[in-house]
């Protein structure tokens, strides 16, 4: 009996003692991520598609936070988010950099299963696993996981992926922002006055 | 002197843990596709085995034989094991980043490797002391160090060579692995001289 609560007392109290221990490490020894880069992660929409010169979203951010690139490099993002980086980073706005690509309508890809030969080459250059299928079979997109970042479209063999460009519905209509043709113009009451 | 230097040329050659003792065969197999890969695994294991042999047994001279609880060593060991290795890993994350990038994710992969709980539990039933213990870890890890870079090294230039098409990727590994397991056979020898 003495030897069965032995067991249970070393064991419990190895279990408090080494949990204790990492407990309090992970309080004392706690690494900061860069606070910058997760803002800047989570204004970028994430489409993974490369454009700006990076391997993906996070890594764009991350540069943008190291000042080693500008803001303007999204085409996807487009002029909303360079507006948003612009304020977060308090930089001035400079229009989308034509290097790295024009906005589009949002449209995804969309396979002719007519002509798809299911070579997979597809399904591997898919950033966010978009694309379902398997050698030899038809392939297919996921419409609601596809980011619309293009990166399928070169690698196709018989080019039977075409982008489809997505309509507002009920459900993902949203008001426009305030453009500079839909800003109220201010008008000159003051001279008006004076006239009077 | 002469007694440690014995214990280290044992574990590191005679007793070889992966080629002799076939233990830690998973990290073995796994990560010596690449020279790289099978440095920075050599390099957490070694740490890690080599801590984990001196704490299990303090863990066992100091808790488990007072107590004549002698059947929780398995268990003990790693749980202790395991927590030391994730401590370091939060150490070494805060003080060193360089250090933890090259560890880095192999750390706390090898928590529960084989290898790692089988050297302490050889090392009590060798009834080592402390520092023999620190050694015996040491000289293991090494041991497994070196034949999971030898063994990568073999891997890399495999990959190249014209193997036939039934034998090529894990049957030409395994194969490979099997020889090499013979060749340190030859080390059993040694401890006669």
């Amino acid at each position: 009996m003495d030897s069965f609560l032995y067991a249970i007392s070393v064991m419990a109290l190895g279990g408090i003692v080494l949990g204790a221990l990492l407990g309090y490490a992970s309080t004392r020894f706690k690494v900061e991520g860069d606070p910058l880069v997760e803002k800047i992660d989570s204004i970028l929409p994430q489409t993974q598609c490369g454009q700006c010169g990076f391997p993906g979203c996070r890594p764009y951010a991350e540069a943008i936070a190291k000042d080693e690139a500008d803001i303007n490099q999204c085409p996807p993002g487009g002029d909303e988010n360079i507006h948003k980086l612009a304020e977060l980073l308090g930089k001035e706005y400079k229009p989308l950099s034509e290097e790295h690509g024009v906005e589009k309508p949002k449209a995804v890809a969309l396979i002719d299963e007519q002509t798809c030969i299911g070579c997979t080459l597809c399904i591997q250059a898919c950033p966010v696993d978009a694309i379902v299928g398997a050698a030899k079979q038809m392939h297919t997109i996921v419409a609601d996981l596809c980011t619309g970042c293009e990166l399928c479209i070169p690698p196709c063999p018989v080019e039977c992926i075409s982008m489809e460009t997505v309509n507002a519905t009920l459900d993902t209509w949203k008001w426009q922002k305030p453009g500079t043709q839909r800003v109220i113009p201010i008008v000159p009451v003051a001279t008006n006055a004076q006239a009077a | 002197m002469t007694e440690y230097l014995f214990i280290l040329v044992g574990a590191v050659l005679v007793n070889n843990v992966v080629l002799v003792r076939i233990l830690g065969l998973c990290p073995f197999m796994g990560v010596s596709k690449k020279l790289s890969t099978a440095y920075g695994m050599g390099a957490a294991t070694t740490f890690v085995l080599t801590m984990g042999t001196g704490a299990s047994y303090i863990i066992d001279h100091y808790l488990l034989i007072p107590f004549s609880l002698e059947y929780l060593r398995t268990i003990s060991f790693i749980v202790t094991i395991a927590a030391l290795v994730q401590l370091t890993e939060l150490v070494i994350q805060k003080t060193s980043p360089v250090l933890h990038q090259v560890l880095g994710i192999y750390l706390p992969l090898i928590t529960t490797n084989c290898a790692v709980l089988g050297v302490p539990l050889i090392n009590v039933s060798q009834d080592n002391g402390f520092i023999a213990s620190l050694v015996f870890g040491a000289g293991s890890s090494i041991g497994f160090s070196m034949a999971l870079i030898l063994f990568a090294g073999v891997r890399e230039r495999v990959e190249a060579a014209d193997v036939p098409v039934y034998f090529r990727g894990v049957a030409i590994a395994m194969v490979t692995a099997g020889l090499m397991s013979l060749a340190f056979m030859g080390f059993a020898g040694l401890d006669r001289y």
